[in-house]
């Protein structure tokens, strides 16, 4: 079982490096992450943090937009595509199971998406430290970032294949991701806010707001990179809801996402008919 | 002989119409049967049945004793299906050593099985600059994988040339030879014809006929075609002497009952001072295909 999840693992490995894909990805993270850290250097003294600090702060929130979509874009894809070259009844047709197939795919894509982050973000990171100096804490940061990034790809990564069962066809994919991107990483915040808005500081805000923010992944993301980090909180300006919630909620929420991602996943892919 | 493939009464239901009704049919080791039916007889959505790709709606399906889908009878199948392409990043020689891991027979027959198909040279580049026909041998070399007991091909001609259809049959041969049974679906009569045991014909969904190619005919009944080739001036004589059909000067043509052929090749064989030439044609699996593919009512 194992050999064969790796025999797929394997293949999809080789996909993403002969179409360019690893090399786009881990491009488009270093520049991104190289020019917000520079970008955002300037308010370094009137906060009082080193750079690294800020650096790892503009970077939570570029890995917001970022981590999903990359992972959207690897996995839309990899069930549709299959299935419009007839070549998943083929692999079907082999003693590996659905679920062994999906494994390998997520294996090899979460690979080269932990590849990208961590050198687009590893690079951005030294280049700040060596350039405005770092502190323990703040490379813990930048860790933390990193480890949360590839968790944040591997939750859209299992919602993209979930995506890609459902759809029928590649086009269908790819529009319903996007669809998906542009709601829970966009559209949820800006409705969230203007709830907030109208709220004035009332019950909901308080209470509610919260967790309905933790509940979607990416915000989850970003308050445990947060929350971790005074600093960081203090670089981004959420250091208010943060604070009012227990440290586990975040985590959990990204926990859930990941087992839940898969599980939808998995379950959207047993039921298609190849 | 053994059955390898048994298919009782299996039955599929597709959006309130049922695709398949009660078809039955079995193959014994080293059986190479042909699966003919007409676009959208149901011919895919078998082999996807017996592939256990998707639900029976009744009857049942083994193979070698083992349910559809199941890791034992995955084990026991190959399978060709029909216009298959591969990922356009991938060579062949990747493609094939993906297969070969998951059914578990290691790398080592690759090199050997892309060379067999005729892809040793292009083995190394990438399937998107491959021809059509290219990428179905690509599909062929899987189903040549681990000995398969069984083998699915759906239109396994389709794209290739004539000296890769004769080639493919050889391979198929080769398959039956070392007790794999095959099951071709195909529209190419002719092919099948002649290079395979038996022929199964799919109409509407139900199994109209699963006999050899000589039985079918005896059965069916068809005529034989006579056509005599008269001596000067002589057509018009045994046209209305047999009742034939004239159809050029000197030529007359006739259809006869598979039983009454050797009495009228006597009398025509006793006329020797005005027939000069006895051509005849057997029915045709074109002719038989068509009275059981297209017979109303049954
Ligand atoms: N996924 C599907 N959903 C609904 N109906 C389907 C599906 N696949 C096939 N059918 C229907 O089932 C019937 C049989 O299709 P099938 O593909 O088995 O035909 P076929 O004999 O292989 O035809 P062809 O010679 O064109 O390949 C057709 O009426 C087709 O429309
Ligand atoms: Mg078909």
């Amino acid at each position: 079982m194992i050999g064969r999840i790796l025999a797929v693992a394997r293949t999809e490995l080789l996909i993403v490096r002969r179409n360019r894909w690893l090399f786009l990805a881990t491009l488009i993270m270093l520049l991104f992450a190289l020019a917000l850290t520079f970008a955002g250097s300037a308010p370094t003294g009137t906060l009082g943090v080193d750079r690294l600090t800020v650096a790892v702060a503009s970077m939570t929130t570029l890995s917001v937009y970022l981590a999903p979509l990359l992972a959207l874009m690897m996995s839309f894809d990899s069930i549709a595509g299959e299935v419009d070259r007839g070549s998943l009844a083929l692999l079907l047709s082999y003693p590996a199971g659905r679920g062994e197939i999906l494994g390998g795919k997520y294996l090899a894509h979460l690979a080269a998406l932990a590849f990208a982050m961590t050198v687009g973000f590893g690079t951005a990171g030294l280049v700040a430290a060596a350039t405005g100096g770092a502190s323990l804490e703040s490379a813990l940061a930048l860790g933390r970032l990193i480890g949360t990034s590839i968790l944040l790809g591997a939750v859209f990564l299992a919602i993209g294949y979930m995506l890609s069962s459902l759809a029928g066809s590649p086009a269908a994919a790819a529009g319903l991701s996007a669809a998906v991107w542009l709601v829970v990483v966009v559209l949820y915040d800006l409705g969230l806010l203007g709830a907030v808005v109208v709220d004035a500081g009332g019950y909901f805000t308080q209470n509610v707001f919260p967790w309905v923010l933790t509940a979607n992944p990416a915000d989850a993301f970003r308050l445990w990179n947060v929350a971790a980090s005074p600093d960081v909180a203090l670089a981004t300006g959420m250091a208010g809801v943060a604070g009012s919630l227990p440290v586990w909620a975040a985590p959990a929420s990204l926990a859930f996402w990941l087992v839940a991602g898969f599980a939808l996943a998995r379950a959207a892919l047993r039921r298609l008919e190849p | 002989m053994t059955d390898i493939l048994t298919i009782d009464k299996a039955s599929k239901r597709r959006a309130r119409q049922l695709t398949l009704d009660a078809v039955s049919l079995t193959l014994a080791a080293g059986e190479r049967v042909a699966l003919l039916g007409h676009n959208g007889a149901g011919k895919s959505t078998l082999m996807k049945l017996i592939l256990g790709l998707t639900s029976l709606d009744g009857g049942q399906i083994r193979i070698a004793g083992a349910k559809p889908g199941s890791d034992s009878a995955r084990r026991a199948t190959a399978f060709l299906p029909e216009a298959v392409s591969f990922h356009k990043s991938l060579t062949g020689r990747d493609q094939l050593a993906l297969f070969a891991r998951l059914a578990g027979v290691g790398t080592a027959p690759v090199a050997g099985l892309l060379g067999r198909v005729g892809l040793a040279e292009a083995a190394d580049r990438r399937i998107g600059t491959y021809s059509k026909g290219m990428r179905q041998r690509l599909g062929l070399a899987q189903v040549l994988l681990g000995k398969p007991a069984v083998a699915l091909l759906d239109e396994p001609t389709s794209g290739l040339d004539p000296i890769s259809r004769q080639e493919l049959y050889t391979i198929i041969d080769e398959l039956a030879a070392q007790g794999t049974a095959v099951l071709v679906a195909s529209h190419a009569l002719t092919e099948v014809e002649a290079r395979t045991d038996r022929i199964a014909i799919l109409r509407n969904g139900r199994l109209v006929a699963n006999d050899t190619l000589a039985r079918l005919s005896h059965k069916a009944g068809l005529p034989t075609k006579l056509r005599i080739r008269a001596r000067h001036g002589e057509a018009d004589r045994i046209a209305a002497d047999t009742g034939g059909r004239r159809i050029n000067g000197a030529s007359v043509e006739l259809s006869c009952a598979a039983d009454a052929k050797m009495d009228h090749l006597r009398r025509f064989a006793a006329m020797t001072d005005i027939v000069e030439d006895i051509e005849m044609t057997p029915p045709r699996l074109e002719d038989l295909y068509r009275h059981y593919a297209q017979e109303e009512g049954a």
